[in-house]
């Protein structure tokens, strides 16, 4: 006699057999033990069953999901390839936006999968848990399909050879590997607190948004296509990210001055980093598609502003030295490409003074600073180009302790003069490029006197050499092809060739 | 600050004066010309003179600027870590008071830089 075959159950049903229904106190054990990081934090949590669960994803479900959008994506990057879509780009200076991606944001995306699978064994509460295991496995795709989508350029351009080994050793993707260094030491739930909520919810569209708008303004569909396969995935870490501090927020009040802290430590990193998209906005796009200003002004201040209005009710304040970050925004892009212009010579990317138009946009664009600070620089330092004179600095730069990044940033009151902070910790000076830093470092020094700074490092002797030769090879660098300036590398005398080509055709 | 930590939490600094071979670290900075991006660092051994460090140091690290031909050392101004300070061209770095990781900062006053940009 055929049994009566059990009803299928609903996704509803599904997702809570897989979250709640796969989670059991022990008894062999005190639970203490199994989890012992998820209350050293000092975050006390009453009710893990109050985390509500941002996105209900049933594995089968996800699967589907995701192996859908795979499908389109490398439908899309086999017919880049098979159409030569590198030959349709605005330009080959515009590729030194993907060589800073693949080598310095890509790796991120590693280390996210390696922060999320680590969190997620260590909360008791099944519901986070079961949302960090699954955020794991996207971080894990995203960094495969960049590769795999910024891949076709490494057959032509240079630079792009050996991003995972220049992530762990060059200078200035110390500040990215850094920055995530230091949230993958630090808790679980500060962990989230940095990536998920500061970063994924806050900063986010200041990341994504100039890079993917960047690549559709500059033709590139390959890197285009890859942000779309992203975006719903970035849409769920995003709820997740404001799901973790409201859980907080609301377990228990003596959680508000720790997540508050965390907010302002990791607004304060963020806004660091992101000075890399500053500089490739405002710079690095022959096509442009806002100025960082711009995408300031809306995505932090209006955004962000209405975020912080909405988390006040938990006695959140906007996260502290906003007002320099907004400040900021008037001189990051000038200042950090000036950085990079000064060390191409040690960079995997090439950079150069922009064309008379594009100083004319930029003095649109920042009309109260440009003119003023940046642009006579820029000029002299194209007039000196232009006769054999190609600046570079030939002295290593004073790092910041916290960011890593140099010593490049003015006071925002007096963009004549740098900015410059110390604190003394243990008989020894650390110096930092700002109060925001300072506050990091003067809280944790522990944990910032052990920075590995790439310039105290190559001066230890613990870089391939004493000479910046021997520095650039242990960086895996191709001399003469990675570095230096723009005008005259081999990118330019491919790039150039394949436009006369097409002229005579 | 206590560290908030699952245990026991004490390391060494990675940047501690005996790592750097006899040399100090010493922090540059030529004030209001910002050619240069940032202040440089260079391990300099303590006993160099303070007149070696500004006609061979600063010259090697300064002297593609159109100013630094210009400069009068007499009229420049330094402050050390913070201080004002006058350096005595004859002694030492350290006789100075110049320790590991020392601040540097110089004013070269009527130089304004590139076209006035302060670069």
């Amino acid at each position: 006699m055929a049994e009566k075959r059990k009803k299928k159950m609903g996704i509803k049903q599904r997702y809570s057999m897989l979250t709640r229904g796969l989670g059991w106190d022990t008894t062999y054990q005190p639970m203490d033990k199994v989890f012992p990081y998820d209350n050293y934090e000092g975050i006390i949590i009453h009710d893990w069953e109050g985390w509500e669960d941002p996105f209900r994803l049933t594995m089968d479900a996800y699967w589907k999901f995701q192996s859908e959008k795979e499908k389109k994506l490398y439908a899309v990057i086999d017919s880049f390839a098979q159409n030569n879509g590198h030959l349709g780009i605005t330009d080959a200076r515009y590729v030194n936006a993907i060589k800073l991606f693949l080598t310095g944001v890509s790796p991120l995306e590693y280390q996210a999968a390696r922060g999320f699978t680590h969190v997620g064994r260590q909360f008791r509460g099944v519901g986070p848990r079961v949302a960090c295991q699954m955020q794991a496995i996207d971080e894990l795709r995203h960094v495969q399909t960049q590769v795999h989508s910024m891949s076709h350029y490494n057959k032509y351009f240079d630079g792009l050879h050996s991003a995972p080994h220049m992530h762990d050793r060059v200078w200035y993707l110390s500040v990215p590997k850094s920055f995530f260094d230091d949230a993958r030491t630090a808790g679980p739930f500060e962990f989230l607190t940095s990536i998920s909520f500061a970063f994924e919810y806050v900063l986010t569209n200041l990341l994504f948004v100039p890079f993917m708008s960047g690549a559709a303004f500059n033709g590139d569909m390959a890197t285009v296509t890859f942000g779309f396969s992203a975006q719903s995935d970035e849409a769920r870490h995003m709820t997740l990210g404001l799901e973790v501090i409201k859980f907080m927020l609301e377990q228990d009040e003596r959680n508000i001055p720790i997540v508050q802290r965390w907010m302002d430590k990791w607004f304060w990193r963020g806004t660091r980093m992101l000075t890399l998209v500053a500089m490739m906005m405002d710079y690095m796009l022959p096509k442009r598609v806002m100025s960082w200003r711009e995408a300031w002004d809306i995505y932090f201040t209006e955004a962000g502003g209405a975020l912080f209005a909405d988390l006040a009710r938990y006695g959140i304040k906007p996260p502290k030295y906003a007002d320099i970050a907004t400040k900021e925004a008037e001189h990051l892009s000038h200042q950090a490409w000036h950085i990079f212009y000064n060390y191409t010579h040690a960079a995997a990317f090439h950079t150069w003074v922009p064309e008379k138009e594009e100083l004319d946009w930029l003095s649109e664009k920042y009309p109260d600073t440009f003119d003023k600070y940046y642009r006579p620089r820029l000029e002299y330092l194209d007039k000196e180009e232009k006769a054999g004179r190609r600046f570079y600095n030939d002295t290593l730069p004073m790092l910041c302790q916290v960011c890593q990044i140099p010593m490049g940033f003015t006071d925002m009151d007096d963009p004549k003069t740098i900015s410059f902070e110390v604190s003394e910790y243990k008989d020894d000076k650390y110096h930092t490029c700002s109060l925001g830093c300072k506050d990091i470092f003067d809280y944790e020094p522990e944990k910032y006197v052990q920075a590995w700074l790439p310039v105290h490092q190559i001066y230890q002797g613990n870089c391939g050499g004493t000479e910046i030769e021997d520095v650039l090879k242990w960086y895996n660098f191709n001399m003469g092809a990675d570095n230096m300036e723009y005008k005259g590398s081999p990118d330019q005398k491919l790039w150039d060739e394949w436009q006369a080509h097409r002229k005579k055709a | 600050m206590s560290v908030t930590s699952i245990g026991k939490y004490e390391f060494e600094p990675l940047d501690k004066q005996e790592n750097f071979h006899g040399n100090q670290l010493t922090y540059i900075n030529w004030e209001q010309h910002l050619l240069f991006c940032a202040p440089v660092c260079l391990p300099l051994p303590p006993e160099m003179p303070f007149g070696a460090f500004v006609q061979e140091v600063l010259s090697g690290v300064y002297s593609k600027h159109p100013d630094f031909e210009k400069i009068d050392w007499d009229a420049a101004k330094w402050t050390l870590d913070g201080a004002d300070f006058t350096p005595d061209l004859g002694k030492s770095l350290a006789d100075n008071g110049l320790g590991h990781k020392s601040l540097i900062r110089f004013w070269t006053p009527g130089l304004k830089g590139i076209a006035g940009s302060h670069s």
